[in-house]
């Protein structure tokens, strides 16, 4: 009885130990194919050089475009959803009633759920032919349409982490606001929001973080040339379109092609990382403020 | 208009925005909705669900991308399920408050905010080129089931943590072991926000095409796969190669395809609010 509850207990931790063993094989998978690529590519070039072409004849490579790309559609999707995000956020706290809070938050869900497939589908054959009609210069594939759809499915991040997050406020905070005689709206700014901020911090940090791993919608929206620049209208790449590319195309393992997706995956690696270590830390360091 | 005239019509101001925002992005989906239904519909027969990837996109249909997709979810429950359930348990019941299980907790969390891609990365190496599997439905299945594996890890603990202290100390009170606390009083109990955790993250893995692109799946596969072992493609990655060809005819599959996807996953993630639903009536602790 005794030995068959260690067993098990064994078993269960061993389930859980896999946890890290995935997080080790990351790490180190990306590593020792990355310093297999360094110790071809030197790191200087890797940060310094302004163009992207490993695939080509006269091979480049600066990460400094792709990294730029990601850069470009992240912004974009930001820019979209953080203020309908937060406004959303605001409103269903400050504004709604109960009931059409409980109606619309799964239904924002729903914008979550949808596969990123379809959403670069949407990006490409809807936005784009839409945003060309008023922006002439705009190419077929191009950072803006790819960003805003991104934005779009960001939307309910945001919004449910910074709800939680202003709703974790204190009633008596709220309640002094409008004794003072201030509007909802003015509660909301003046209060809420700022009471609440690291809550809202971290799910922009979140959202950003999602947004610079994405890979579908940009890899079909966003175009497939590293580019170095902020122009949003032009295509671009971005490190997880790069990654796409490779695989799909016909790149013999070993071979110095086949380690930039992984030099590649490293970058993005680090740039998540910090990201969603950053958002932790916040979340630690202020979130028990009120409890 | 006096100061508190012109506050509260901004106040007005934003409860109309407000409204605005939060159906902004709704209409934009029903928008691309309908889009895609016209746009496909009609290209949804019986051939377009039964016949084999084709060069032409009038005979081109997804059985191999939708049998694929069948395989992966199948395959990728039975490896995640067993597993992210036992992790939740250990978590919940038995770790204790040390410095392991709370790297632990960080450490699964990291793992769930990592790019699908990486993992991507990860199943190339680990299982398609150190395990020698080729990319074949195994070394897929495989694949995603690391990338769910923090999410039903996670639900399963949500779900573990609603079950109330009183309920185990019953048990244990009746002589019974930890092991069978669990098994018995704990896991019954928490089974239902359990589940549902677990099919929403399938519907994750089921709209996945990143990671299986990186693997080495296939855009063509010109048979329906009978075994993990064998080659394979999948409905988002069919999508994903129609989407990318410049005759509007692949469009129009890509739409047909697209909608068969959405049913899945709104299937999927209907089974789980259900289920959800059905546990919140039921249970009154």
């Amino acid at each position: 009885m005794r030995v068959q509850e260690k067993i098990i207990e064994g078993l269960l931790w061993l389930s859980a130990a896999i946890t890290i063993l995935i997080t080790v094989s990351i790490i180190w998978v990306l590593l020792s194919e990355s310093v297999l690529f360094f110790s071809e590519v030197s790191i200087v070039r890797f940060l310094t050089e302004k163009e992207w072409t490993p695939l080509f004849a006269e091979k480049k490579f600066g990460i400094m475009p792709l990294v730029a790309g990601t850069f470009l559609t992240t912004v974009i999707a930001i820019a979209v959803a953080l203020p309908i995000g937060l406004t959303i956020a605001i409103y269903l706290n400050e504004y709604a009633n109960a009931r059409f809070k409980t109606f619309i938050k799964p239904l924002l869900e729903v914008l979550a759920t949808i596969p990123t497939v379809v959403y670069g589908f949407f990006a490409l054959t809807v936005v784009t032919p839409f945003l060309q009609s008023f922006i002439p210069g705009l190419a077929g594939f191009n950072a803006l349409s790819a960003g805003i759809v991104m934005g779009i499915m960001i939307i309910p991040m945001i919004s449910s982490l910074s709800e939680d997050a202003i709703s974790a406020v204190p009633r008596s905070l709220r309640e002094a606001a409008y004794g003072m005689g201030s509007t909802r709206l003015q509660t909301a700014f003046g209060v809420m929001v700022p009471a609440a901020s690291s809550g809202i911090l971290v799910s922009v940090i979140l959202a950003i973080s999602r947004a610079v791993g994405e890979t579908m919608i940009v890899a079909i929206a966003a175009g497939q040339q590293p580019r170095l620049t902020l122009n949003p209208l032009v295509p671009i790449e971005t490190i997880t379109t790069y990654i796409v590319q490779v695989s799909l195309g016909d790149v013999p393992h070993g071979s110095l092609e086949y380690r930039t997706i992984f030099a590649a995956g490293m970058t993005l690696f680090v740039f998540t990382f910090l990201l969603n270590n950053l958002s932790f830390w916040i979340k630690k360091k202020y979130q028990e403020k009120y409890d | 208009m006096t100061n508190s005239e012109k506050n509260r019509l901004k106040d007005k101001a934003f409860q109309v925005f407000g409204v605005f925002c939060t159906f902004i992005g709704l209409v934009v989906l029903a928008i691309f909705l309908i889009d895609i239904v016209i746009e496909g519909i009609g290209r949804i027969d019986w051939d377009f669900l039964t016949s084999l990837p084709s060069r032409r996109a009038a005979r081109a249909g997804i059985l191999t991308a939708w049998a694929g997709t069948l395989w992966i979810l199948v395959l990728s429950a039975l490896i995640a399920f067993p597993l992210g359930i036992a992790a939740g348990v250990y978590l919940e019941e038995y770790a204790k408050k040390t410095k392991l299980s709370n790297f632990l907790e960080i450490n699964i969390a990291n793992l769930a905010g990592v790019p699908s891609i990486i993992y991507g990365l990860l199943g190339l190496e680990l299982f398609v080129r150190i395990m020698n599997l080729g990319g074949i439905l195994l070394a897929g299945a495989l694949t995603l089931s690391l990338l769910i594996l923090p999410i039903i890890i996670v639900t399963t603990r949500e779900a573990i943590k609603a079950v109330p202290r009183t309920i185990r100390d019953g048990s244990f009170a009746l002589g019974a072991s930890k092991w069978q606390t669990v098994w018995y009083q704990v896991l019954p109990a928490s089974f239902g926000g359990i589940l549902t955790g677990v099919i929403l993250a399938l519907s994750r893995a089921v709209g996945e095409a990143a990671p299986l692109i990186v693997i080495g799946a296939l855009a063509y596969v010109p048979f329906v796969p009978s075994s993990p072992m064998d080659e394979f493609t999948v409905l988002p990655i069919q999508i994903f190669n129609w989407t990318s060809r410049p005759q509007a005819a692949f469009l129009t599959n890509a739409a047909a395809a697209i909608i068969i996807l959405l049913l899945i996953t709104f299937l999927l993630n209907g089974i789980a609010v259900y289920l959800r639903h059905r546990q919140q009536k039921k249970i009154k602790w």
